[in-house]
């Protein structure tokens, strides 16, 4: 058998996987792999401007299309500016594949030029990581990788690989299947514990269905929809999950939590049972734990164990997918032809309605000043509701989350668990190379776009046109938020004074850029960008300074205790609170 | 709930940094962690790592669940949730010269200790036990007459048939 490179044989091994799209930046460790890279042409590489991108890139083509993204970056600092991202995925449990150079295996632990211990740094924020010492391991380890990179809960895997064995040579052979002792995802739910869960889901008087972005992972969406519209049951959302059940659905109560609407929040506190589906109960989520659901017996569908009864004990927990689980209650509910409780679930209904109709998302529109929701509205009305939206984080990350009514799985894509900022507009350059046909817009603000402003030049070269909806309001908004109601409006370092000019900057970019400033302005212009379908083009939206998230439940607060905008006089939250932050 | 000692025997894959992640996963997650044991087993390709932490109920359903997460972990046990021995090897430098020569050796003896090494003022102490019974040996001779104490760290085994294979 011929004996190729170990830089070949990674490319090899790229191309078994099917990988068609991968995100990077050379380095003296990595010479070889992008030789090897040279000389094929059915992997596309994108040449990032910083390897933090490189990762949030690949992580908004794996969160839009569902595959494992992928991301080559050199020793040392190449490596250290990847952590965020790869923390970041791990965080939202996103399936990557990340490959490090390291210095030769002769250097390693001498303190070599560009020398890092990659394993050892990201070791904490990784689903698992390698160290390739032999070639003759190589594609196995890359095998491995992808397997567990992309089952189970899925997350990042780190390939660490020192400089000689991508230049050193070994017979190809790519294993069709590995097997690992040592992990082996539960897949399948325990029949016992779903015919529990059935039971207990049939006598709930006042049911409340809560998902996370396990349902989007596991792509259980279908199953989701199927089992929730059976039941008649009312649903809600995490951050991660929003898309997961049809926003624009009747039985959609909103997304939950600090920012959630009060229907949710108050369904969740007042009812007797709750079915938790591939959500893993977050501080966000719960807000103080001891006031969270305290009426409820509690259903846990994941397929990591760790996730059941972490935050919050429960009463009957189902390791397995999600779509497997669901499938298993449908079915016990269909073939015994159960019926919810009428009567009980009429009158939930009319309670929960009498909460939606509080509104508690209004706000005061203005003829003066651009309100940063309207722009959102806008957006959700230009773009027909379809459009791929991402975000950076912040108080435009909940507003895009709460305005714009997300109908289908993979079409609404944050940083939900690291809460990145920076995020979005990588994010946004991976999702178009995922989906190059559909319309694709960041939703950011004048704190965040800074973080990666350098991937404007990536996103020339590379021709992915998406629409920058960049809330201006002058502010990093949400921490001035914060400030506004728990530091007695001390605005320490939040204003962001000399802002750069966003429209010469894109055009110094080879971009469009607009600049926004009336209410009346907003909507011809979002038309306007989006019918530019081949450019991208920067809307710098000049918002409301003073603008704040609401609905808000503040640190420390129970679901019922939430807070609506201009109704309530904002109270500081209980010292307990603020540490909680 | 009440903060109780378990013994947390793993079968893990005998490979690099497998000790890290578990030692890791200690520390960012705020467990206590009392003592670490790790050795390969007879199968060359696995390792048997036994600690000993503190927690209550639901902290340790949570350390055994995280650990059991860690791709190199195969199986593991709560060996304090089964009939199970627990050992443990300490070695213990005392002054050993005048009257006190012969009253170490005597409660060496009582321990079921072993003197491994003897000098004109000093004995090496060879016990093993549980770690209270340790600790007995250690309150039971003078204060002054230690000289050094190496403990092995806790491990164990359970009783029966049970056995921890891959």
């Amino acid at each position: 058998m011929e004996l190729i490179t170990g830089a070949e044989i990674l490319v090899r091994c790229l191309k078994e996987e099917g990988v068609e799209c991968m995100f990077g930046y050379p380095g003296g460790a990595v010479l070889h792999i992008y030789d090897a890279l040279y000389a094929q042409d059915h992997i596309k590489h994108v040449l990032v401007r910083h390897e933090q991108a490189a990762v949030h890139a690949a992580e908004g083509y794996a969160r839009a299309s569902g595959k494992t993204g992928v991301v080559l970056v050199t020793s040392g600092p190449g490596v250290t500016n990847a952590v965020t991202g790869i923390a970041d995925a791990y965080m939202d449990s996103i399936p990557l594949v990340v490959f490090s150079g390291q210095v030769p295996t002769a250097l390693i632990g001498n303190d070599a030029f560009q020398e890092v211990d990659a394993v050892g740094i990201t070791r904490p924020c990784v689903k698992h990581n390698f160290l390739v010492r032999d070639i003759k391991n190589l594609a196995e380890t890359i095998k491995k990788a992808f397997y567990i990179a992309s089952t189970g809960r899925p997350g990042p895997v780190l390939i660490d690989l020192p400089k000689d064995i991508t230049i050193g040579k070994a017979e190809f052979h790519y294993p069709k299947k590995v097997k690992l002792r040592s992990y082996n995802p539960t897949v399948k739910g325990h029949a016992g514990q779903i015919r529990k869960a059935v039971d207990l889901i049939l006598s709930a008087k006042r049911p409340v269905i809560y998902t996370g972005g396990g349902v989007i992972l596991s792509e259980g969406s279908p199953e989701l929809v199927e089992l929730a519209q059976l039941l008649g049951y009312p649903i809600t959302n995490t951050l991660m999950g929003l898309g997961a059940y049809p926003a624009t659905d009747r039985q959609f109560i909103g997304m939950l939590g600090m920012h959630g609407t009060y229907e949710a929040n108050m369904a969740m506190h007042h009812c007797d049972v709750l079915i938790a589906i591939g959500a893993r109960f977050d501080d966000r989520v719960t807000g103080k734990i001891d006031k969270f659901c305290p009426e409820a017996k509690i259903v846990h569908v994941d397929i990591d164990p760790s996730s059941i009864s972490k935050n919050v004990l429960v009463d009957i927990p189902i390791v397995g997918s999600v779509p497997s689980v669901l499938r298993g209650m449908i079915n016990v509910i269909r073939d015994e032809k159960l019926k919810p409780d009428a009567e009980a679930l009429d009158r939930w209904w009319r309670q929960i309605d009498e909460w939606r109709a509080m509104k508690s998302l209004s706000y005061r529109q203005s003829d003066e000043v651009i309100k940063p929701q309207y722009v959102i509205q806008k957006l959700y009305q230009v773009t027909e509701g379809k459009a791929i939206i991402t975000s950076d984080v912040g108080q435009h990350q909940m507003w895009a989350a709460q305005y714009y009514l997300f109908d289908r799985p993979r079409q609404w894509i944050n940083s939900g668990g690291l809460g990145t900022m920076g995020f979005g507009l990588p994010a946004a350059m991976g999702a178009k190379l995922a989906f190059p046909d559909q319309d694709v817009a960041c939703v950011t603000g004048d704190g965040s776009i800074q973080m990666m402003l350098q991937e404007l030049s990536t996103m020339k070269q590379y021709y992915t046109p998406v629409k920058i909806v960049n809330l201006n309001n002058g502010y990093l908004g949400m921490v001035r938020q914060w400030q506004e109601f728990f530091y007695q409006k001390r605005y320490s370092m939040t204003y962001l004074e000399a802002l750069p000019n966003f429209v010469m900057l894109a055009e110094a970019y080879g971009h469009v850029g607009m600049r926004i400033e009336k209410p009346g302005d907003v909507e011809g212009a979002l038309r306007e960008a989006f019918a530019m379908k081949d450019r991208t083009v920067f809307l710098d939206f000049i918002t409301d300074q003073g603008e704040n998230v609401f609905p808000m439940i503040p640190s420390g607060g129970g679901q019922n205790e939430m807070l609506l905008a201009e109704r309530d006089e904002m109270v500081s939250t209980h010292d307990e609170g603020m540490v909680l932050l | 709930m009440n903060n109780n000692r378990h013994l947390i025997s793993i079968l893990m894959e005998n490979e690099a940094g497998a000790l890290s992640r578990v030692a890791n996963l200690f520390s960012a997650r705020g467990y206590n962690i009392e003592s670490l044991t790790v050795a390969p087993t007879d199968d060359p390709t696995l390792s048997r790592l036994t600690l000993v932490t503190y927690g209550n109920e639901q902290i340790i359903e949570q350390i055994v669940k995280q650990l059991n997460k860690l791709i190199d972990v195969v199986k593991l046990i709560d060996l304090s949730e089964t009939d199970a021995i627990e050992r443990e090897l300490m070695l213990v430098k005392t002054k050993a010269s005048g009257e006190q020569r012969a009253e170490m050796k005597r409660l060496a003896d009582i321990f079921g200790g072993h003197v491994l090494d003897v000098t004109e003022a000093t004995y090496t102490i060879e016990l093993t036990g549980t770690g209270s019974k340790l600790d007995n040996f250690l309150r039971a001779i003078e204060k002054e007459a230690i000289l050094e104490v190496v403990r092995s760290g806790a491990t164990g085994i359970a009783l029966g048939q049970k056995a921890l294979r891959a």
